[in-house]
C-alpha cells in the first residue's frame, strides 16, 4: 500500500529583508517578500528521501496561509512533491499556534496520512511547537527534532540530539515527525522539476471545508494576544580599533575596564 | 494566593539554573508549586524550597525515561488538575517547549514560548518576547484558558526566598499515547567541564574564520582564561569543527550573557538571532565591513590568530 506523506510547509517573510508588524500587531505578510521557510525545505527533502526508499509513496505538501503562500507550495512541488493542499480563508488572519494546529490537524485528517513531516520551527514565529501540537491533536506518536530519519516496515526511526543526550527513537506509523537543519542539505529544484510543478494539482480548502468555526481561529479567536510591539533600539556602535600589533592588549584593557577581568 | 505551577528541569536531583529563574518569575504572579519528574525528583525539594516553592510534587516511573515527551505531559496534566494553577511555567528547552505545547492543546489554553520577562498584569501574566532576530520586543498574554508560558534562560535573577518545599507524591496514570515513541537508546553528552552555554556569564564563539577544528583550541584557551562557555557559528558547526550542541543562533542555542566575544564570525541575521541580546558584545574580525561590527561595544579589525592569543595571554597576566 502506498505510503501517504503530508509535509507541512510555511510561507514566511524573508529573514534577509525587513520584517515588521502590521497595525493590528500581527506579522506583516503584505509588505514583506515571502518564501518557503528554509527550515521546511529540510522537511520536504527528508520526505522525498523517505519516499525514494519506499516501494510506493505519495507526498502532499500542506500550507495554511494567505494567497501568496502558493509560492511555498510551488517550490515544494518543484523539489519533487506530488500534490499540494492550500488552506486559505480570510478568517484565518491572525491565527496563533494553537489555532493553526487545529486547522493543520483537520486538513491532515481530510487528506489522509501515514506520516506527517514538519520542519523544526518556522523562521518567523520560531516557536517549534506545531509538530508536538499536531501529534497531540491527531493522537499519534511524535518523533521530533530529528537530525536523522528513516521509515521501514511501518516503523519510523530517528536520532534526536537533545541538550543532555543523543537519543535513538522509534514509533509505529502513523506518526508526526519534525526534522532539524542537521538532517541534510535540501536539494535545489531542477528545471524539469520547476516545469513539472506547474502541472501538479493544488487543492484549495477553506474553513467550511474543514468544519472549523470561525470563532476558533483568526485574531479574535486567538488563544494569545499581543498588546504591544516595540522596535528594539539599534545598538549604538562602540569603539572599533584596527589591530596594529596591540589589538589583543587593547581588548584586554577594555574587558578589565568593564570588570570582566 | 493563587498557585503557579513550575515544571522543574533537573539532572538526577540537581536543579538547573533556568528553573530557579522560573521560581523568581512565578513569585511575581503567585505562590510557586513545583513539579519534578524522574530519578532524583525528591532530591530537588531542598533547593526548590530555598527558592520559593511552597510544595514540590514528585513522580517517578520508568515511562519518563523510556518514552518521548508524552509521559511527562500526562504527569503535568495530573499536576495541573490537582493544583488548578493561575499559570504554568516551563523552561524554554526543546523538550519542555513540546511538553508545554501538548499541555496547552490538552487543556484548551493559549501558549507563549521563549518569554524573556514576565510580570503580573490586570488580565493575567504579561510576557515580554523578542521577535525577528531580536529586532523587536513584544508584550503578550494568554487570552484563553490558563496561561502556559515557556521562559528562556537568563531572563530573571535567581533569588533565594525560603518556603516550605514540602514533598508531595503525585499520582500519575499514563494514557494510551504515552508509550507511542520509544527511546531505544540514550547517549549522554560528554561534559566539557566548561559552563553551560545558555547559562554562562561569558560566551566566547568562533566561526568560519577559525578555519579548522584544531584551531578551536585558540577559542577554548580564551574561554578558559575568562571562565567562559564556548560557542560556534553554524558555518563552523557545518564544517565539522565544533559540535552542534555549541551552535549559537536561530537553529542553535540562544544566549544572553553579560559578555559575548565573536571571533571570525560575520554576524549573519540567523547568528544575531541567538546572541543579539547579550549585554556587552565584542568582535574580532579581519573584515572591517563585517555586519557583526554594527552590534559591538568594542571591536578589533584584525587577524584572530594574532589578536586572540594576545588577548588570552593578557587576561591571564592581569588575573595573575
Ligand atoms: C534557516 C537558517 C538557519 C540558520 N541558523 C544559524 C544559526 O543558528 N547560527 C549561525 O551561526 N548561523 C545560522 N545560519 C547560517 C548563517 O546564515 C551564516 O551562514 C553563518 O552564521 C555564517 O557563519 P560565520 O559567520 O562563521 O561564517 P562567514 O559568514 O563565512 O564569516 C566568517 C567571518 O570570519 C572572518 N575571518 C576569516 N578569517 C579570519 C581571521 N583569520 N581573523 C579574523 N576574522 C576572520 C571573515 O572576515 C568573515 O567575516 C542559518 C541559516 C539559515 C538559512
Ligand atoms: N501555517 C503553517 N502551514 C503549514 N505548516 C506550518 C505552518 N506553521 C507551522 N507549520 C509547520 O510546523 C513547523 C513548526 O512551526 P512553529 O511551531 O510555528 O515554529 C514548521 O516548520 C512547519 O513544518
Amino acid at each position: 500500500m502506498s505510503l501517504r506523506i503530508v509535509v507541512c510547509v510555511k510561507y514566511v517573510p524573508d529573514a534577509a529583508g525587513d520584517r515588521s508588524f502590521a497595525d493590528d500587531l500581527t506579522v506583516d505578510r503584505e509588505d514583506a517578500d515571502g518564501l518557503l521557510s528554509e527550515l521546511d525545505e529540510y522537511a520536504v527533502e527528508q520526505a522525498l528521501q523517505i519516499a525514494d526508499d519506499a516501494d510506493d509513496a505519495e507526498i502532499t505538501v500542506l500550507t495554511v496561509g494567505p494567497e501568496d503562500a502558493k509560492d511555498a507550495l510551488r517550490k515544494a512541488l518543484s523539489m519533487g512533491a506530488d500534490k499540494a493542499v492550500h488552506v486559505e480563508d480570510d478568517d484565518l488572519h491572525g491565527t496563533d499556534a494553537v489555532g493553526t494546529s487545529l486547522v493543520l490537524a483537520k486538513a491532515i485528517e481530510k487528506t489522509g496520512y501515514d506520516l506527517v513531516v514538519c520542519g523544526m520551527a518556522s523562521t518567523d514565529g520560531t516557536m517549534g511547537v506545531l509538530p508536538a501540537m499536531l501529534a497531540e491533536r491527531l493522537g499519534v506518536p511524535q518523533v521530533t527534532l530529528l537530525s536523522e530519519v528513516s521509515v521501514e516496515d511501518g516503523t519510523v526511526k530517528g536520532r534526536r540530539d537533545g541538550d543532555a543526550a543523543t537519543e535513538r527513537l522509534e514509533a509505529r506509523l502513523p506518526a508526526v515527525v519534525s526534522v532539524t537543519d542537521q538532517s541534510g542539505e535540501a536539494r535545489y529544484p531542477s528545471f524539469k522539476g520547476i516545469m513539472a510543478a506547474k502541472k501538479k494539482p493544488v487543492e484549495s480548502l477553506d474553513l467550511g471545508d474543514l468544519d472549523i468555526d470561525t470563532d476558533e481561529v483568526g485574531l479574535e479567536g486567538a488563544w494569545t494576544a499581543v498588546d504591544a510591539v516595540a522596535e528594539r533600539p539599534a545598538r549604538t556602535q562602540g569603539t572599533i580599533v584596527k589591530d596594529e600589533g596591540e589589538g589583543g592588549k587593547q581588548l584586554a584593557a577594555y574587558l578589565a575596564e568593564q570588570k570582566f577581568v | 494566593m493563587a498557585e503557579v505551577l513550575v515544571y522543574v528541569d533537573h539532572v538526577d536531583g540537581a536543579v538547573r539554573k533556568p528553573t530557579l529563574e522560573l521560581l523568581t518569575l512565578a513569585r511575581r504572579i503567585g505562590e510557586p508549586v513545583a513539579l519534578a519528574l524522574g530519578a532524583g525528583a525528591e532530591a530537588t525539594a531542598a533547593t526548590l524550597g530555598e527558592h520559593g516553592a511552597v510544595r514540590v510534587l514528585t513522580a517517578d516511573a520508568p515511562e519518563f525515561a523510556d518514552y518521548l515527551v508524552v509521559p511527562k505531559v500526562d504527569a503535568l496534566k495530573a499536576a495541573y488538575d490537582s493544583v488548578s494553577p493561575a499559570a504554568v511555567l516551563l523552561p524554554s528547552s526543546g523538550e519542555a517547549k513540546e511538553i508545554a505545547a501538548r499541555l496547552a492543546v490538552r487543556i484548551g489554553s493559549g501558549l507563549i514560548t521563549d518569554a524573556v520577562d514576565l510580570e503580573a498584569g490586570a488580565d493575567g501574566p504579561v510576557a515580554t518576547q523578542s521577535a525577528f532576530a531580536a529586532a523587536y520586543t513584544t508584550k503578550s498574554r494568554v487570552s484563553k484558558g490558563t496561561p502556559v508560558i515557556t521562559v528562556k534562560p537568563n531572563s530573571a535573577p535567581v533569588e533565594p526566598s525560603a518556603a516550605a518545599g514540602t514533598v508531595e507524591p503525585l499520582a500519575v496514570s499514563f494514557g494510551n499515547t504515552a508509550t507511542g515513541t520509544k527511546v531505544v537508546s540514550r547517549e549522554p553528552r560528554e561534559s566539557s567541564g566548561r559552563p553551560e552555554l545558555t547559562e554562562a556569564a561569558i560566551v566566547v564563539s568562533g566561526g568560519r574564520g577559525v578555519n579548522g577544528a584544531e584551531n578551536f583550541a585558540i577559542i577554548e584557551a580564551l574561554a578558559d582564561s575568562l571562565g567562559a562557555a564556548v560557542g560556534a557559528s553554524r558555518a563552523a558547526v557545518d564544517a565539522g569543527w565544533y559540535p552542534h550542541s555549541n551552535q549559537v543562533g536561530q537553529t542553535g542555542k540562544s544566549v544572553s550573557p553579560q559578555l559575548y566575544i565573536a571571533s571570525g564570525i560575520s554576524g549573519a541575521i540567523q547568528h544575531r538571532a541567538g546572541m543579539q541580546t547579550s549585554k556587552t558584545i565584542v568582535a574580532i574580525n579581519k573584515d572591517a565591513e563585517a555586519p557583526i561590527f554594527d552590534l559591538v561595544d568594542f571591536g578589533i579589525v584584525g587577524d584572530l590568530f594574532t589578536v586572540v592569543p594576545q588577548l588570552t595571554d593578557e587576561v591571564k597576566t592581569r588575573k595573575g
